[in-house]
């Protein structure tokens, strides 16, 4: 009995491994959680130096349409305008998705319900090998095919929304598609034995049916490939043209938020005013991305499959 | 297992009117040169309830499966489906008029992510009816012929979802009937039922009958003899026996018939 007693009492290997264990997970999350709290802090903090020690407008940087942050204006006030790059940042994401939207989703019906034999030996390393593309690849062959072909068409340099679009939407194309395969295959099979066995023809089960059902995870596949987009610095740098000049039309060289960070980011003393506005572009996007994450968890919430 | 005769068969011919029948219906999955399902030939007399019973991987789902063209892409059928004169295993016919006219309802009730009355009129819609007056009626008989109506006709538009599964099974046979088919097949409709839901969805089926012919594969064999008027017996893909129910629970000719019915088999 005593025996039995002490045991209960005391501590065993198997009591001192589950507190190690939660120690170990503990310290993880701790320097995780730390790690982006800094990162927040530091962009933060640098982003509206823009504004508290530069004393640049808020307005004035999200509507001002010079950016010259080394030269001052007729008023005093230093020239940084950001709206060009917001612009052009939020065409060439949204472009992109539209035009890769149809695409995405036609594949992933074609790998998960016209021919999925097919469709999983072919295209799943398709799309597998376009995700592993470093994006300075496609940026590069965008700038030797991409830009001729429209500098050939209509003139110009070539460079500006038209090629981004076009680099973009081949580099969001197999995030939406993986992600949209995903959804439609999260459609309970008895959803396509049900349509089918009331008369539905296969295209009214695919589109009354499934496209239905899988909705909102397909919103969100679309989403995560905007945010794809929208952060996309190096390939878009290549065939943007990088003049910060307000987007006339699809085809003049413009810039968007991350190609202007990357091509200046180096050349600018920290502490200045034209690297305060640069973090004031970070902290932009930081926001963006924020927004695209919870736009993401609302429309996962609402559209959870309940069967 | 004992090994029974699988080429010693007793299977008759119903003597009413033969809405459905099956010749020498072979199924084949994936490249198996074995069929799963083995020369079925049967014939399915007019507003009578036929009960297909037998163990699990007999072949009786797969076969019930076939008679509205729900293996096609999934698996070969050759033979013959005798519906209305015509042949409808053949490539030629028409899948979608078929599965028309010979409705199915599945094990589980599997009612879309929609509201109870666009449940009905989604495969009404989809066949090319617009008018909402003939909608309507038609959602209200088919719950009414289904035994839903007085349960959900303050509630067409709520969720088909946030029914209980009995209700949702008999919305699944609504939007079946809604069709307007000849035929209805049900692969084990009760299996995940309430003991209680159970008996009203066989008293519904029973009424039924009164517009249908129905072929209902079940493993309850209380619920085959309840409700069917003729009863087939398959065993390891071959369909051994087939007869009036009565006939098949009480005088089976065969012997694997008589251990399954008795609980001596395997």
């Amino acid at each position: 009995m005593d025996e039995i007693q002490k045991k209960l009492n005391a501590p065993s290997k198997a009591s001192r491994e589950d507190v190690i264990g939660r120690i170990i997970s503990y310290t993880c999350i701790a320097v995780i959680i730390a790690l982006v709290v800094s990162i927040l802090y530091f962009i933060t903090s640098r982003g509206i130096a823009t504004f508290t020690t530069n004393h640049v407008s808020l307005w004035q940087f999200l509507t001002g349409k010079q950016w010259n942050p080394g030269t001052l204006s007729a008023n005093g006030q230093p020239q940084v305008g950001a709206l060009p790059m917001i612009v052009t940042s939020f065409s060439v994401t949204i472009l992109a998705a539209l035009v890769a939207t149809p695409f995405a989703i036609a594949v992933a019906l074609f790998m998960t319900d016209i021919a999925p034999k097919t469709g999983a030996k072919f295209l799943q390393p398709v799309i597998e090998l376009l995700v592993g593309i470093p994006s300075v690849v496609y940026g590069f062959i965008g700038l030797t095919v991409v830009v001729p072909f429209i500098r050939h068409l209509f003139g110009g340099t070539g460079s500006g929304i038209l090629a981004g679009t076009i680099v973009l939407f081949v580099m969001v194309l197999p995030t939406i598609s993986s992600l949209a395969v995903d959804a439609l295959r999260a459609v309970p099979t008895y959803f396509r034995s049900a349509s089918l066995a009331l008369g539905a023809t296969r295209f009214q089960t695919i589109y009354k049916v499934l496209l239905r059902a899988a909705m909102p995870r397909l919103l969100t596949a679309v989403i995560f490939g905007m945010a794809r987009a929208f952060g996309e610095a190096l390939a878009v740098q290549m065939v943007i043209g990088n003049a910060v000049l307000m987007p006339h039309n699809l085809v003049t060289p413009t810039s968007t938020l991350t190609s202007q960070l990357t091509t200046n980011i180096g050349n600018t003393i920290m502490g200045t005013l034209p690297n305060n506005a640069l973090w004031s572009l970070a902290l932009i996007l930081l926001l963006m991305s924020l927004v695209f994450n919870l736009l993401i968890r609302y429309i996962g919430k609402r559209g959870e499959i309940k069967s | 297992m004992e090994a029974y005769d699988l080429n010693q068969t007793h299977i008759i011919i119903p003597p009413e009117e033969i809405a459905l029948s099956t010749k020498q219906l072979q199924v084949y999955y994936g490249h198996n040169q074995q069929p799963s399902m083995t020369n079925a030939s049967l014939s399915f007399p007019r507003f009578q309830i036929t009960a297909l019973i037998g163990a699990s991987g007999s072949g009786k789902s797969t076969y019930l499966r076939a008679l509205n063209r729900m293996n096609d892409r999934i698996a070969r059928v050759d033979g013959e489906i005798r519906y209305r004169g015509t042949n409808i295993n053949s490539p030629k016919v028409n899948v979608y008029e078929v599965r028309k006219h010979i409705g199915m309802v599945f094990q589980k009730p599997n009612p879309f992510a929609k509201s109870i009355s666009e449940n009905i009129t989604f495969a009404l819609k989809a066949a090319g009816i617009t008018n909402r007056q003939e909608l309507s009626n038609r959602v209200e008989t088919s719950l009414k012929e289904a035994a839903l109506w007085d349960e959900v006709k303050d509630s067409l538009n709520k969720s088909a979802l946030s029914l209980s599964g009995g209700q949702q099974q008999r919305l699944c046979i609504a939007r079946a009937i809604a069709m307007k088919p000849d035929i209805l097949l049900l692969d084990e409709p009760a299996s995940a039922l309430d003991p209680i839901s159970t008996t009203k969805l066989e008293v519904t089926l029973k009424e039924l009958t009164k517009k249908y012919t129905i072929i209902i594969v079940t493993h309850n064999m209380e619920q085959a003899s309840r409700i069917s008027t003729y009863t087939a017996f398959f065993h390891l893909g071959h369909v051994l026996e087939y007869d009036q129910t009565e006939k098949i629970f009480q005088t089976p000719e065969i012997q694997a018939t008589h251990d399954y019915v008795t609980g001596n088999f395997g």
